[in-house]
């Protein structure tokens, strides 16, 4: 996903530009938000494809996708064929094909096996998104007996969504981090959180050494100040690069996605991570029955299993549905403001154009959509 | 038809060979046999239960597992440096050599393999990297260029000593014109797959203690250091308990690369000591982790404290032609040097690099028992396949295993 005329501290806005004009409607003016060399990294990509095999070679760019894609599902069919009669061969699949098994357990066992060999949600068409979200809710309901909603929906068209947090506002109150959890049924046996809120000193500036991310006390506590970190979702992730199996990737809408069901768990994104963004399931995650979030996205907060790389998704569910964020919602201060950095008149943009805004080590390339500004 | 005969009769044979030994060799199987079913036990926990049973967290992800196939890269690539000279240059003296070091870049690329899949939290999803299949990335993900490259550096290794034992099992010479064009790809190939380990670290600007240039260059020195060593220390092994016959020559030859490259190795560790520590910066940290602890974390240092002495005593001791003629110095010196590089390109690199974390948290990491028994299963799974090969390697060499014609019916 490099571009070439990348400008490490640009504001990287305006990615969906129609017009190739060097104009863009991205607010700045130096022209460094990266629209205007949209056609150029469209061809590029184009060229990289064809030049580099063909056989292996991955489809980056959604245009040409489908032949390729036709390839892979035959093979993939072939595939399925074969491990089918080598374990049939073996009996482990005595439930499909027994004929004593209830209806039930057979449907279940058909859908345990359509998800084993479904392929990566990235490259599906809208149709096998809907049949693996179908897949999933039914198999949820025969084995809990309980009804879930999830959602497969698409990036919608002009809508890149950033993040501002206000320092001066932010109170250490932890709220957020208890929505989030919450919000995307994450392990509560590990305790895991997307959100890390570091506690620092006054006077010290931004001194992460020193700063306390895993406090239990009073706060606001006396000469502290409060900052908070997550996944940034960066515009440029190293994280998706590294992926050998591209179960991660940035969507149109900006958020950085993991498919849960096509990850191998190889951690390779979570060493790339310049942010501590990522979170890792190293064992079963745990919700109990009576918490889960029921309201799902197939790239949010939907169960994870064991073994597989979880993140912050800007709440998916929530935000594609048109809502904020849980810790957006959540915040007593108001220190976190969520919005479509493509609409001229968000809040945002306007945090945007007139707060002295930073983002944190910006020299990496990373171009994160996630900015602290203070009052 | 007829080759496929020879083929049969080679497996039976060396099947015969391989069940067959001294009451030490029963022994030894025995043992590694034992290692491995510790090993399987301890990853059918691991499979049960998760990762979780590992000593590794969000903080620090990657840990023994990642740093064993780190090292073990650097063994398989440094047969490699026998391979030149037998093949290309017509060095007579490696002849012997060249097979039992191809058989170790073998048995170290498949500890390897199974050190990455047990570090997967999806062993069963695994297919999704397998190209045409599932998704491979290439060529944006380092990982799948090590895919790539490991499994084609395997590859070669296994089908040029194959051709040669091939031949010589039957009694014929093995056409030079065959193997030397694979052994001279083998040569870059076995370059590659070191660059490449090391471009696998070195290529994330998250982790300055591993975004360095030097990186690669100091992977490749290391393992010519580390590598040849333990192929000295093998040959030793193998000339006390076999017939097979390795000429002093030929140790004192891979000795004299065994030096080169630990005085190399030597030489880079002092620049990366020199920039970390004269003016130190932010990205210093995890070097001042590693050789000092940081806020009283200090889990690191009796193990890098271990490995500096014992490499600069192995390759000081090794600059000295006196010393390292007389083969007792030099095989004390083989297993210091194996030993230090094995900590500092184990533990001493993969570990720092997750410390202190993305926000300057010093969260330490330490193997647990499960996480030891599966690396030390499959420690004795290589040291299984070495055995076998070698052994079949040698009872051909030595002439006892030949086809005869008429033996099949
Ligand atoms: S913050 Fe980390 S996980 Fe999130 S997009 Fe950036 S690199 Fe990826
Ligand atoms: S852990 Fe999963 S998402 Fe991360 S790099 Fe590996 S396969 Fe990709």
């Amino acid at each position: 996903m490099s571009n070439n005329n990348k400008k490490w501290f640009s504001l990287n806005l305006g990615r969906k530009e129609k017009e190739s004009s060097g104009a863009c409607g991205c607010g700045k003016t130096s022209g460094g938000c990266g629209a205007a060399s949209q056609s150029d990294q469209m061809t590029d990509a184009a060229f990289a494809e064809a030049a580099i095999h063909a056989s292996i070679g991955e489809e980056k760019n959604k245009d040409g996708f489908e032949q390729v894609f036709d390839v892979k599902m035959d093979r993939r069919t072939a595939f399925k064929k074969l491990t089918a009669s080598l374990l049939i061969g073996a009996g482990a699949v005595s439930t499909s094909c027994s004929v004593i098994g209830g209806d039930e357990s057979k449907e279940k066992a058909q859908i345990d096996w359509e998800e084993q060999f479904k392929g990566n949600y990235k490259l599906m068409t809208d149709e096998e998104k809907n049949g693996t979200v179908d897949r999933l809710v039914r198999s949820y309901q025969l084995r809990t007996g309980k009804t879930i909603s999830m959602s497969s929906k698409n990036a919608e068209e002009d809508v890149l969504f950033g993040y501002a947090f206000n320092i001066s506002k932010c109170q250490g109150y932890m709220d957020c981090v208890n929505a989030c959890v919450e919000e995307n049924n994450q392990d509560r046996n590990s305790e895991m959180q997307y959100i890390r809120i570091h506690e620092m000193k006054d006077g010290k500036g931004f001194n992460f050494n020193e700063a306390d991310d895993n406090y239990y006390h009073e706060v606001p506590a006396e000469g502290h100040f409060y900052m908070g970190t997550q996944c940034f979702h960066c515009d440029n992730p190293p994280c998706v690069e590294v992926c050998p199996v591209q179960a991660t990737w940035r969507e149109d809408d900006g958020l950085v996605v993991v498919d849960y069901d096509w990850c191998v768990g190889c951690r390779y994104c979570m060493a790339a991570c310049p942010y501590d963004g990522r979170r890792f399931n190293w064992s079963k995650p745990e919700v109990p029955e009576a918490e889960i979030n029921k309201n799902q996205h197939y790239l949010g907060n939907r169960m994870r299993k064991k073994g597989v790389m979880e993140k912050c998704t800007f709440c998916v569910q929530r935000s594609r549905a048109g809502k904020n964020p849980a810790c957006v919602e959540a915040c007593p201060t108001g220190a976190r403001i969520f919005g479509n950095l493509l609409d001229p008149d968000s809040t945002i943009r306007w945090v945007l154009e007139n707060k002295k805004v930073f983002r944190l080590k910006e020299d990496l390339g990373t171009e994160p959509k996630f900015w602290y500004f203070m009052d | 038809m007829r080759r496929l005969r020879v083929f049969r009769s080679l497996v039976k044979d060396s099947l015969d060979t391989i069940t067959h030994g001294s009451k030490k060799y029963h022994l030894w199987m025995a043992f590694l046999t034992f290692g491995m079913l510790t090993g399987m036990y301890c990853y059918s926990i691991q499979l049960e239960h998760g990762l979780s049973v590992t000593g590794m967290t969000d903080r620090v992800s990657w840990g023994l597992y990642i740093s064993n196939f780190t090292f073990l890269v650097g063994v398989a690539a440094a047969a490699v440096m026998l391979v030149m000279p037998t093949y290309v240059l017509k060095d007579i003296d490696f002849k012997q050599a060249v097979l039992i070091g191809e058989g170790l870049a073998v048995s170290a690329l498949i500890m390897c393999l199974a050190f990455v899949i047990a570090d997967m939290g999806g062993p069963s999803v695994l297919w999704h990297m397998i190209p045409g299949i599932g998704v491979f990335n290439f060529p944006n993900s380092m990982l799948t260029w090590d895919v790539l490259v490991l499994n084609g550096y395997l590859f070669l290794n296994i089908t040029i000593p194959f051709y040669i034992l091939f031949r010589h099992y039957q009694g014929k010479e093995a056409k030079s014109k065959v193997y030397i064009p694979g052994a001279i790809l083998s040569v870059f190939w076995a370059v590659g797959i070191h660059l490449v380990t090391a471009f696998l670290y070195q290529g994330l600007q998250a982790r300055p203690f591993w975004n360095n240039a030097l990186l690669g260059p100091r992977f490749l020195a290391s393992a010519f250091a580390a590598g040849p060593a333990l192929i000295i220390l093998v040959l030793a092994i193998i000339r006390s308990f076999t017939e097979f016959k390795i000429q002093d020559k030929t140790i004192k030859k891979i000795a004299m690369v065994v030096t080169v490259a630990a005085q190399i190795n030597l030489i880079m560790l002092i620049s990366e000591l020199f920039k970390e520590f004269y003016a130190p910066t932010h990205h210093s940290e995890s070097a001042y982790y590693l050789f000092f602890g940081l806020d009283g974390k200090d889990a690191l240092l009796p193990w890098i404290w271990t490995a500096i002495p014992l490499n600069v005593l192995a390759t000081v001791l090794l600059t000295f032609h006196k010393l390292r003629n007389n083969f007792k110095v030099l095989f004390f010196c083989c297993f210091i040097l194996f030993v230090a590089i094995w900590i500092e390109k184990g533990f001493g690199l993969i570990v720092p690099g997750f410390i202190p974390g993305p926000y300057g948290k010093i969260a330490e990491y330490t193997p647990t028992g499960i996480e030891i028994g599966v690396t030390l299963g499959i420690w004795a799974l290589g040291a299984f396949i070495f055995t076998i090969l070698a052994k079949t390697a040698i009872g051909i060499e030595l002439g006892e295993l030949k086809y005869k014609k008429n033996k099949e019916n």
